[in-house]
């Protein structure tokens, strides 16, 4: 029993690692602009994808190239082409309208996620695609409980990024920048801090990281389809919710969270169906109760 | 030397003229004094300068170079500082964390640098730290360096501002009321700080003040805005007895008292 209670753990740490990755992206651009982006689930499909097309590439070559490189070399081509699509999309799609109602530039994103998935669909097929294996498929048993390599590699490779971009927010000039201009846009300028390239940065990184969730999602569900963006998105959107939108850590906290709603739903209810309605419901009774997130800074107007 | 250069400034709000032929000169080291009443245009005039709203007329210089287009960032890390009328702190921040926003633009590390952790990120970033530091011990703010900008006194907002402004090594430094909510010690306190910066920082000060005993302690030269026009420009002293000055602060002599 404890054995089992463990694994399932653990199943919920690997599933939320790749949440808490695209909850991020979220709870970034959120952070900034104060805008939700829902293309953002797509822009990791499309991260999926393109790790599926480079760790084909490399296989493919002549040389025989090591399994770590292949996938190195997946990740990194997943990263930067993912982080250019997210800098591309705020440029063409959401930078026209930074002074439009909120509303036009939710409507936009969501025909942006729209956009991605037809001409994905368009252009690839519906057919699903199936991620060869990059790892050597080792797993470990220690007292009944179960970790394959690639469950270990996610978790692993999500906490870094994790740490890392943790740091980057909170103690580099860098992210200090960032949290300025979340706090207030207009007068950032004023200290010589060039916003747009700052707001452009952020979409690089909550894309780049969302690419890396897509190669980590495809080796552990190895099949990719162009809509699969629009219930993983969902669902890290709620986490990013769940923990505070706005905040890193609140999406990480959230990311796992939803990872555990998932695996433990089938546990107690009769069916792994549920698994929405718990999410969502999550979600409803939070917003009533603390509609700030666990780790959201409550906001008060100031009279 | 022009440091700054005006020439000619128009600028609309929808049909309303703001600004009208605003031209002004400041020598570098110079401390030069805007006044005016309410609603004269005096914050549009620093905003115009610094790039937050573009002129629909005329022509900025400044440090040399044609900045009349240019975005808000790129000015400021030109060599200008600013304070603002109403407090306007990154609340949440803390008091250091205000003060190295303002040394952002001063960094030139790339992002790559940044992710390696490499030697010259780790020396920026604490030298900007160190600076901020010394800023705030200047300024003596430094047992608030950690606590959020909100919870500092009033007056200790206003002079974080200005640490702020400062830590960027500005060449001209725009402060938009900085007496604003000051009592009569605090004013003095501040006419002595202010005085200590222009030295120690080898700055040039274009100051918005409406108090007059700030205006006529500090500044060699004021130039007087009514309804967004120029109507007086010289000493202070001469501008307090300037019929022109006197008629748009207390209005026209003769003029009947509406209700």
């Amino acid at each position: 029993m404890l054995a089992l209670s463990i694994q399932y753990l653990l199943n919920a740490l690997q599933l939320g690692s790749v949440y808490a990755l695209i909850a991020l992206g979220y709870t970034m651009v959120y952070g900034i602009l104060t805008l939700i982006n829902f293309a953002h689930g797509d822009i990791f499909m499309v991260g999926s994808y393109l790790a599926l097309w480079g760790a084909l590439f490399l296989l493919g070559s002549q040389v025989k190239l090591p399994l770590a490189l292949v996938f190195i070399g997946a990740l990194l081509f997943s990263m930067t082409l993912t982080a250019l699509l997210g800098v591309l999309i705020e440029r063409l799609a959401y930078r026209p309208l930074r002074q439009a109602p909120r509303v036009s530039a939710v409507i936009t994103a969501l025909g942006v996620g729209l956009f991605l998935e037809n001409f994905t669909l368009a252009t690839i097929g519906p057919q699903p695609q199936h991620v060869p294996p990059l790892t050597p498929g080792y797993s470990f048993t220690f007292l009944g409980v179960t970790c394959s390599d690639v469950q270990l590699l996610i978790i692993v490779l999500s906490l870094m990024l994790m740490v890392l971009l943790d740091w980057l927010v909170g103690y580099t000039m860098t992210g200090m920048a960032l949290r300025a201009i979340s706090y207030n846009r207009t007068i950032v300028p004023l200290m010589g801090v060039p916003v747009n390239r700052m707001i452009s940065l952020t979409f690089a990184i909550g894309s780049a990281i969302a690419g890396a969730g897509g190669l980590l999602y495809g080796l552990a569900y190895p099949v990719l389809d162009p809509y699969m963006g629009v219930r993983i998105g969902w669902w890290a959107f709620i986490a990013a919710v769940v923990g505070g939108i706005g905040n890193i850590r609140g999406a990480m906290l959230g990311g796992y969270i939803l990872g555990a709603v998932e695996i433990f739903t089938p546990v107690f209810l009769p069916a792994s169906t549920y698994r929405d309605f718990v999410a969502f419901s999550l979600l409803l009774i939070l917003l009533i109760f603390r509609p700030t997130g666990l780790l959201g800074r409550p906001t008060f107007e100031r009279v | 030397m022009a440091l700054l250069e005006i020439q000619e400034l128009c600028h609309n709000f929808g049909g309303l003229k703001a600004i009208s032929d605003f031209s002004l000169t400041v020598t570098a080291g110079e401390l030069v004094g805007l006044i005016g009443p309410n609603g004269a245009g005096k914050t549009t005039v620093f905003n115009l300068i610094t790039g937050v709203y573009h002129p629909d007329g005329g022509h900025l210089y400044f440090a040399g170079q044609d900045i009349t287009t240019w975005p808000s960032y790129r000015i400021m890390a030109r060599g200008m500082g600013r304070t603002f009328q109403n407090i306007r702190l990154f609340k949440d921040l803390s008091a250091l964390d205000n003060v190295r926003v303002g040394a952002f633009a001063q960094c030139s590390y790339s992002l790559r640098q940044t992710l390696f952790r490499t030697p010259g990120f780790k020396r920026q970033e604490a030298q900007m730290t160190d600076r901020a530091h010394q800023l705030l011990a200047r300024f003596k703010l430094s047992r608030y360096a950690l606590t959020p900008a909100r919870h500092l006194p009033y007056g200790e907002q206003r002079r974080l501002e200005i640490a702020r402004a400062l830590i960027s090594n500005p060449k001209l430094l725009l402060l938009d009321e900085p007496a604003a909510g000051m009592n009569q010690a605090e004013i003095g306190v501040l006419i002595t700080l202010l005085r200590e910066l222009r030295q120690e920082f080898d700055l040039t000060i274009l100051l918005i003040e409406h108090h007059m005993g700030v205006v006529m302690d500090l500044c060699q030269r004021v130039q007087v805005l009514d309804f967004g026009e120029t109507i007086f420009t010289g000493s202070p002293l001469e501008a307090q007895h300037h019929p022109a000055v006197l008629e748009a602060y207390l209005g026209k002599d003769g003029e009947p008292d509406e209700i």
